[in-house]
């Protein structure tokens, strides 16, 4: 044994670093939950000592007691908008994630249509959402329309950097074997664009929910089939403020839960060999 | 196959004035003439731009002569080569037994039909155990094994390496070399190895083709006769320091040339 047997396991250093790990991981949750658990306290106490009516603010117990007796009908609200939003998102999957394949395997037709994309991109979807609707009957498709019109750019751009980032030794080495373009599509380019095309994926998830909120805003009908903005439109002409603070909760939560759960699938996909997802030791 | 005179090993592929110039008016490689016999160490030995790395991409195809022939004994095959980079360039997504598939996975076989030829590679470059591991677990050294693994996996013609070892600590390098020795005296294998270390080449090869930069070209090829296999040594023999000095003397004439 070189150590002596009576020095400290641990020096200095290594006491402060492990501190600091410590309160890394404690810190990471606890303080966000103090700062919301005061924010929620103030909110409270502004509206108590300035009482404000609760038509123009109510106070958060309000909020609660109305998310849970309008459950039935913001649940149904929330559905509507999630069905959208996922059905944007699969559908700029698909999409971004064909368009770059055909991009990176033909210069041509990446030529001729990126412009395009990025004019696309570039556009405020509240801009195009009164035409698309104006032309596009079922509500749905055009509701879907403008999810995926925010959401698929993300997807294309990364995919496309990432089908393009494939280390240029192994590209040789393909090339020496004599590997077919589909070879070396399947068993290179895709691969190495995984962890870029799950970046563009979490960010793309949170597009769609935005893109599917807006259009509804847009659409504005209402009725059976409405989802989350609507009933927020909805509540705001009645002045049913708790019920807009309530519609509003879900839509950030559902946002949340989107993003942690793309997060997650990324790790899992990517803990095994991506810097990124692996866990160093130092 | 045309067959080899007595005594000689079968050629394998013959360079002749090849020449290598980019946009017209550089020329990285000038009227190079090599022949690689069945069994040859070959090292190309010299200063950067000498042309060596230019020299090892036209025999692999990866660019086009601008002037000359390389001509392969009985014709290009399927199998005609493996080579190992300066990188290790393995895929870090895949596992070391999945690496070491890819020359056959291009060729449609199969793991289960291939699984034998893997393990044996793997087996020879002593990472039997390390089957199911990814790259980043890997040391420096232990890539640049599933590198050689994967290049001799499907016994190649030729072996190309480009300065594979460069990155290596001192430590590893000397391992590696003799392992590849090792290797080379197992599977036979044909190699050309591009360094610019004078001591390296001298330690593995059995030919040293010294060249000099701008333009890039063949100025002396030194022959290093002690049998194989060889080991620490020689290392430390006098044959050894006298090869050396030969081998530095050419590439300081290569160098003097350029200054």
């Amino acid at each position: 044994m070189s150590i002596a047997e009576n020095q400290p396991l641990y020096d200095a250093d290594d006491l402060k670093r492990l501190r600091a790990a410590r309160f890394e991981r404690f810190g990471r949750w606890l303080l966000p939950v103090v700062v919301m658990i005061a924010a929620i306290w103030l909110w409270d106490r502004v509206v108590v000592w300035n009482e404000i009516p609760h038509f123009i603010l109510p106070r958060p117990g309000l909020v609660l007691q109305t998310l849970i007796s309008d459950w039935p009908m913001l649940f149904s609200a929330l559905m509507i908008t999630l069905q959208i939003t996922m059905m944007a998102l699969a559908v700029a999957v698909i999409g971004g994630v064909g368009l770059a394949v055909l991009f990176t395997q033909s210069r041509l037709i990446e030529m001729s249509f990126y412009p395009y994309a990025v004019i696309m991109q570039v556009t405020p979807v509240v801009a195009i959402a009164p035409l698309i609707f104006i032309y596009v009957d079922s509500r749905t498709a055009g509701l879907l329309l403008c999810a995926w019109l925010v959401a698929f750019f993300p997807v294309l751009a990364n995919t496309t950097l990432g089908l393009n980032s494939a280390d240029h030794n192994l590209r040789d080495l393909f090339r020496i074997y004599g590997a077919s373009r589909w070879q070396t599509l399947r068993y290179l380019r895709l691969p190495a664009a995984l962890p870029y095309f799950l970046g563009g994926l979490r960010i793309a998830g949170g597009l769609a929910l935005i893109g599917a909120v807006v259009a509804e805003y847009v659409a504005g009908t209402g009725g059976q089939g409405s989802g989350l903005a609507f009933r927020i439109l909805e509540a705001g002409y009645r002045l049913n403020i708790p019920r807009m603070f309530a519609a509003l909760i879900l839509i950030a939560l559902t946002g949340v839960i989107i993003f942690a759960g793309l997060s997650f699938l990324s790790h899992m996909l990517l803990r095994k060999w991506h810097e990124s997802a692996v866990k160093r030791e130092t | 196959m045309k067959t080899a005179p007595m005594g000689q090993r079968p050629r394998v592929l013959d360079m002749n004035r090849v020449t290598k110039t980019f946009n017209g008016d550089v020329v990285a490689l000038r009227d190079m003439d090599l022949s690689v016999n069945s069994g040859d160490f070959i090292s190309l030995l010299g200063p950067s731009g000498c042309g060596k790395s230019t020299a090892l991409r036209l025999i692999a195809g990866l660019s086009s002569t601008s002037g000359g022939r390389i001509t392969w004994a009985g014709g290009q095959s399927e199998n005609d080569l493996g080579v190992v980079f300066q990188e290790p360039t393995l895929m870090p997504w895949a596992t070391v037994a999945q690496n070491v598939w890819l020359p056959f996975r291009l060729k449609g076989k199969s793991y289960a039909s291939v699984k034998d030829e893997i393990l044996e590679a793997l087996r020879l470059v002593g990472l039997e155990k390390f089957l199911d591991a990814y790259p980043r677990e890997l040391s420096g050294g232990m890539k640049m094994r599933v590198s050689i693994a994967r290049a001799m996996v499907t016994k190649p013609r030729l072996i190309l390496m480009d300065e594979p070892f460069a990155a290596l600590d001192e430590i590893t390098r000397f391992r590696l070399n003799n392992d590849l020795l090792t290797l080379k005296a197992r599977i036979g294998c044909t190699v050309i190895f591009v360094t610019h270390s004078v001591f390296e080449s001298v330690f593995l090869s059995d030919r040293i083709v010294v060249m000099a930069a701008r333009p890039g070209r063949v100025i002396r090829e030194v022959r290093v006769d002690a049998p194989y296999p060889r080991s620490e040594e020689f290392r430390t023999s006098a044959d050894y320091a006298a090869l050396c000095r030969d081998a530095s003397d050419a590439l300081r004439e290569a160098m003097g040339e350029t200054a």
